[in-house]
């Protein structure tokens, strides 16, 4: 029987879905290796204790909350001490963090304060006597590294909507604990948090992205693709780097091998050519469609779905059928 | 202002990469290798603090074997002072060793920056920066895409998922550079030939005992070739019903 750990993300005083995809992986951990427990952490404002059940019923049996008027925001400091002095004080086999960019910061602080090592950006894992074993993807998706950690706690931090979050109800027993240092001391102070607009959902966490490159012409034809996001429902809006780096939409819709990383069911790509840089970011979409009108595109290479052509005659005619399927439906 | 920056040397990422025999590391027929993008960045952002701030230098460190010494030079040709290899003969995939022999590396240093890449763009794992800050009990922002120095304290803001964070801090410091602050400059002919003088000190990586490794090495199953339905958008119909009865996405 092995205990495992799971770092459970909020913002704002609600829960992150990464958070319940920690719990997820370290329940499947737990059970695989005798059906030890899963310890979630969970670190907030004052008032965050009430998100402790929704870590129960995801598979956590103890949960350590951590409030402090102090930790509205996230503070590195606070929280890395905080997380390695609950590891150090039981014994893991192998403890969970997300790859969400909390959890990028995070992660590797844990493991140097306690001396053992990472696996970073994995996408599925295994339990073994001698170690744990974890895939990711790397060289911007074109090789699967397999890795080995040795030493307890393995720490690993998990791609986002890689674990997919399964119920598994428990009643947990829920402890209440300091911060392992005064957030008062903490050199580095999260001054302000910006949100953006509370209707935009992340491009994490969508199931359907739809983007746009350079095809598209100038800034204000995005429209087109915000059309056909809002007539598909519960997707998000993403572009190249070609489209941000010319600010015709913020740098964080960057899709590609230096914005963000995605893997949704549907992945729409709108006037665009698909290079390397781009693809490094989408590859791994359940569901790939690409409309262009350069039939050799090298996006078309990776789409399941192509269609050649004018996207200011294509997309409309896509956001009207979208609209009548889901009418019909 | 005295600023080292860690870049790491990776393989160009447009290459069509195969599996050696060993089936842990890269067949190296043909690769071509570079600094990290985002090193670029770091390096970038470095030299020009050293500008603005007045008097001060750069240094550029690398670990790695001696093909590190060609990107080392670049950073000379660029502006840094002068360069490190920590020499290894081949880079771990061990974040946490990594950052013990750069920490051994800086922590004498007096430096009033550490600037790392936000990731190498081959692991895409940014752990190498937080793990060296907490080994050297520095403060530490990370991913960051802007950045103010003035009177030994800074402000960084860094995006997270839908939103943006605005932190102050201390030096001195380490930072991990995101894209958006600068892009790196190409090197003068005057740099090319002045980096040939500047010093380029080499020695042992102390690792320590590495506890992540490479058990295997894949290409990922193609995707099936991409199929093109058809021209204009009299197919949109047929895209949607595929989409619907297919995929199943829709």
């Amino acid at each position: 029987m092995a205990t495992a750990f799971a770092f459970a993300e909020s913002r704002g005083g609600e829960l992150r879905k990464v958070a319940l995809e920690t719990v997820t992986a370290a329940r499947q951990a737990a059970d695989a290796s005798g059906g030890g427990e899963v310890h979630a952490l969970l670190v907030g404002a004052p008032g965050i204790a009430a998100r402790a059940p929704e870590l129960g019923r995801h598979g956590a049996d103890l949960i350590t909350v951590v409030e402090d008027a102090a930790l509205e925001h996230y503070s590195a400091e606070v929280f890395a001490a905080t997380a390695a002095a609950r590891l150090s004080a039981g014994s893991y086999r192998a403890a969970f963090f997300s790859a969400s960019a909390q959890g990028r910061d995070l992660a590797p602080r844990v493991a140097a304060r306690l001396g053992v090592s990472l696996a970073c950006d994995v996408t599925g894992f295994e339990m073994r006597d001698d170690a744990v074993i974890a895939q990711h993807p790397g060289y911007t998706g074109k090789v699967m590294v397999t890795l080995r950690l040795v030493g307890s706690p393995a720490l690993l931090s998990l791609r986002p909507g890689a674990i997919a979050p399964a119920e598994h109800s428990r009643t947990p027993r829920v402890e209440t604990a300091k911060p392992a240092t005064d957030p008062a001391a903490a050199r580095v102070v999260v001054t302000e948090l910006t949100q953006r607009a509370a209707a935009r959902l992340d491009l994490g966490e969508a199931r359907v992205i739809v983007s746009g490159g350079r095809g598209l012409r100038a800034p204000e034809n995005f429209k087109l693709v915000e059309d056909l996001a809002a007539a598909i429902g519960n997707a998000a809006v993403g572009a190249t780097r070609a489209v941000t780096d010319d600010g015709w939409r913020p740098a964080t819709d960057q899709i590609g091998q230096t914005g963000r990383v995605v893997t949704p069911d549907l992945y729409i790509a709108v006037g665009i050519s698909g290079a390397i840089q781009h693809l490094a970011g989408m590859r791994t979409a359940k569901t790939i469609v690409a409309i262009n009108k350069d039939k050799d595109a090298p996006i078309f290479k990776v789409a399941d779905y192509g269609i050649v052509g004018d996207l200011f005659e294509i997309v409309p005619r896509l956001t009207e059928e979208v609209k009548r399927a889901r009418h019909s439906h | 202002m005295k600023i080292a920056v860690c870049i790491k040397r990776v393989p160009d990422m447009e290459a069509r990469f195969s599996i050696a025999p060993d089936r842990k590391s890269l067949d190296q027929s043909g690769l071509k290798y570079e600094m990290g993008d985002f090193d670029g960045y770091a390096l970038e952002v470095g030299l020009q603090l050293v500008e603005k701030q007045g008097p001060g230098e750069l240094t550029a460190v690398s670990l790695g074997p001696d093909g590190v010494q060609e990107m080392l030079r670049k950073a000379l040709a660029m502006g840094a002072a002068r360069a490190v290899q920590l020499k290894a003969d081949q880079v771990p995939v061990d974040g946490l060793a990594i950052a013990r022999a750069l920490a051994a590396e800086l922590k004498e240093g007096g430096y009033d920056l550490v600037l790392f890449g936000r990731m190498a763009t081959d692991t895409a794992s940014g752990t190498v920066g937080p793990m060296t800050a907490e080994l050297l009990g520095l403060p530490c922002v990370t991913a960051i895409s802007y950045l103010e120095i003035s009177a030994g304290k800074g402000t960084a803001r860094r995006d997270l998922e839908g939103a943006a964070e605005t932190s102050s801090f201390p030096l001195p410091a380490v930072l991990t550079i995101d894209e958006g602050i600068a892009r790196p400059r190409l090197a003068s002919l005057k740099g090319i030939m002045a980096a040939k003088k500047k010093p380029l000190e080499v020695r042992p990586a102390q690792l320590g005992e590495p506890r992540l490794f490479v058990e295997s090495l894949a290409l990922p199953p193609d995707r099936p070739p991409g199929r093109i339905l058809g021209e204009g958008a009299d197919v949109v119909p047929e895209l949607v019903r595929l989409l619907q009865t297919e995929a199943k996405v829709l």
